[in-house]
């Protein structure tokens, strides 16, 4: 921009500048970014360096990279162990009930707002379901035990007098119901959150595309369905694509803090489990191994995820 | 509220059936929407001043009966929640600040159209959104970098979130006038100048939407505890919650045998307490940065 701005032919013929011009010319935006980029290098690229321990024997005595390479040792000795369908079932089930239960909640309660006509209304109907979003993990899951107690615990006391369940049920510990009340509760805290985009996306829907609608004779249904709707598609389908992109990484917190030995065959998942044996049992090869598993898959489906919709839709990250 | 009623019977008497319809359904939905949010928060309200029994024979539904600040006063004897309280304020205060100075400046070069790295550096940085080390090997580099079981990894660890980071570059390149640094070059001002009296000054709502987005990050924190903290004395409130909530080292054995009756009858008071004193302060906070949201989040999140 500058350069241009600074005249035509000379900057025509003075293109080419040394490295050294720019970096005495930048000087300053270096030394603003230096602190991001040292910790990024040495946060996250440091960890992806360890990646290599995957393929290794780790040895205590020589440390990080001193151990001999034992090509994929590591991962068929996941992939034939008993952990490995139960760990990559759970996590694939939770994530996908999350995504379907859980994706399509926050755009309806995105349409909702948007055509609350009252202003305080609106406004104390996003203020309230904007703040489970501040609850810890901790918090949360305390308070799902509290309230799911099988001898004192609200619900059940609930569904005991409708006389839904036989007797007082110990719905954290069944492992039937892990997977609703991890939906459900993840639900409730994160859906009024993940409405801001949607409600952002609508916000932003030319008013014309309204009157437009209704001279065609459209009502209030119609509008939703053939103006708002195509106006938030891009972010919709935005958002599924990252979240697809995420579908095995299943919160490490919530499921670790609602793990119990009642329910362990269903709450073991790839991130627990790394855990347990990771760190906790000092398996480092063998559980950066899984770990570095549960990243490839969700990359994968990332980029497949990106290629669909590139082709369906001509919508894509990047 | 007068004028909401009668604007509110012109819309509906204006339209017909359909759009009528439309409009109950969209205030029954809030309508639930609103309670469902609000009602299990405002019962542990209720429920941490009453009596635990009545809470739990499902007496207390609206309003709190056999009311008692025991629960409280129990809380406030701990040490252990003082200690915790301490550390987190400490962690999200100082991890916030270094957040910020590591984010603000940053996210101002990448910015900077004439910069010509930033894009390569954007890629280098957005590429750690997708994929990562895992869990292990940031542990062992934590360890190899001796700072396992120090206050510093909770501070450092997480100093930049990428998303935050194009948040703030994408409201620094589309709210602040290209015409504002040409005028300001002009009078041979520096990056560093400008940056720190003109762009900073404009940019109070995404500076303030993403300090709230890294303090209630610090204030939540489990997983970096969890993972590299083993010290009593440097846990955060959210290890000494999961310890007095989940695995019930409940504050019951402070009392001793003959006032364990006394004790059950008050655990989950205490536990609501706890529940409120450690979510609070985050919540307090929320309603002043809420204005901001539009400004900052939206713009930056949707062209981002």
């Amino acid at each position: 921009m500058r350069q241009a701005s600074a005249g035509g032919s000379f900057a025509a013929t003075t293109r080419k500048r040394s490295v050294g011009y720019y970096l005495k010319r930048d000087w300053q935006l270096w030394v603003m970014i230096l602190p991001a980029i040292v910790y990024i290098l040495i946060f996250c690229y440091g960890p992806m360096y360890g990646l290599q321990l995957a393929f290794r024997d780790y040895d205590f005595s020589k440390g990080f990279t001193g151990g001999q390479w034992s090509g994929m040792k590591y991962f068929m000795q996941y992939f034939t162990s008993p952990m490995f369908w139960p760990t990559l079932r759970n996590t694939f089930l939770i994530a996908f009930f999350s995504l379907v239960c859980g994706f399509p909640v926050p755009i309806l309660l995105a349409l909702v707002i948007n055509s609350i006509h009252s202003k305080n209304g609106k406004r104390a109907v996003q203020t309230a379901v904007y703040m489970p979003y501040f609850i810890s993990t901790v918090v949360m899951v305390a308070i799902l035990q509290i309230m799911l107690s099988p001898t004192t615990g609200m619900l059940s006391n609930l569904l005991k007098a409708m006389h839904l369940v036989p007797q007082a049920a110990n719905l954290m510990g069944d492992a039937s119901s892990f997977i609703p009340i991890y939906v459900i509760s993840g639900i409730w805290q994160g859906a009024g959150w993940n409405s801001i985009i949607f409600i952002a996306a609508l916000a932003a829907v030319d008013s014309q595309l309204y009157d437009a609608a209704k001279v065609d004779g459209a009502n209030r249904w119609q509008q939703v369905w053939h103006v708002e709707l195509p106006a938030i598609l891009p972010t919709i389908i935005i958002l599924l694509i990252l979240n697809m992109g995420n579908i095995l990484s299943v919160g490490f917190e919530k499921t670790f803090l609602m793990q119990n030995a009642l329910n362990k065959s269903v709450s073991e998942v790839i991130a627990t489990y790394v855990f347990n044996v990771g760190i906790k049992s000092s398996q480092f090869s063998f559980g950066t191994a899984v770990g570095l598993f549960n990243t490839l898959v969700n990359f994968i489906f990332l980029v497949v995820a990106n290629q669909i919709s590139r082709r369906v839709a001509d919508i894509s990250l990047v | 509220m007068k004028k909401n009623q009668m604007t509110a019977k012109h819309t509906l008497s204006a339209h017909n059936g359909p759009d009528a319809a439309f409009q109950i359904v969209v205030v029954a939905v809030a309508v639930l929407s609103f309670i469902m949010v609000v009602y299990p928060m405002y019962f542990i309200v209720i429920a941490s001043f009453s009596d635990s029994t009545l809470v739990n024979q499902g007496q207390v539904i609206l309003l709190p009966k056999g009311v008692s600040l025991y629960g409280y006063q129990h809380i406030f004897d701990n040490a252990q929640i003082w200690t915790g309280y301490k550390n987190t304020i400490f962690y999200s205060v100082v991890g916030t600040a270094l957040n910020m100075a590591v984010t603000l400046p940053a996210a101002y070069v990448l910015s900077r159209k004439a910069f010509r790295p930033r894009r390569i550096i954007m890629a280098l940085f957005v590429f750690t959104m997708y994929f990562n080390g895992g869990m292990v090997p940031t542990y062992m580099l934590v360890k190899n970098l001796g700072l396992l079981n120090t206050p510093w990894i909770l501070i450092v660890m997480g100093a930049l979130n990428v998303f935050n980071l194009i948040i703030t570059r994408t409201f620094f390149e589309n709210s602040i006038p290209e015409d504002l640094y040409e005028a300001a070059t002009l009078d041979g001002c520096s990056h560093f100048r400008y940056f720190s009296t003109i762009v900073l000054p404009l940019s109070k709502a995404v500076i303030a939407v993403i300090m709230l987005y890294y303090l209630v990050g610090h204030w939540n924190d489990f997983f970096n505890p969890l993972l590299y903290i083993n010290k009593d004395s440097l846990q955060p409130l959210q290890i000494i919650l999961r310890n007095i909530l989940l695995s019930n080292q409940a504050m019951a054995g402070s009392s001793g045998g003959g006032a364990s009756g006394y004790a059950q009858q008050f655990a989950d008071q205490i536990k609501f307490g706890v529940i409120i004193v450690s979510t609070l302060p985050v919540l307090c906070v929320y309603p002043f940065i809420q204005k901001y949201f539009e400004k900052g989040v939206m713009i930056g999140a949707v062209k981002g």
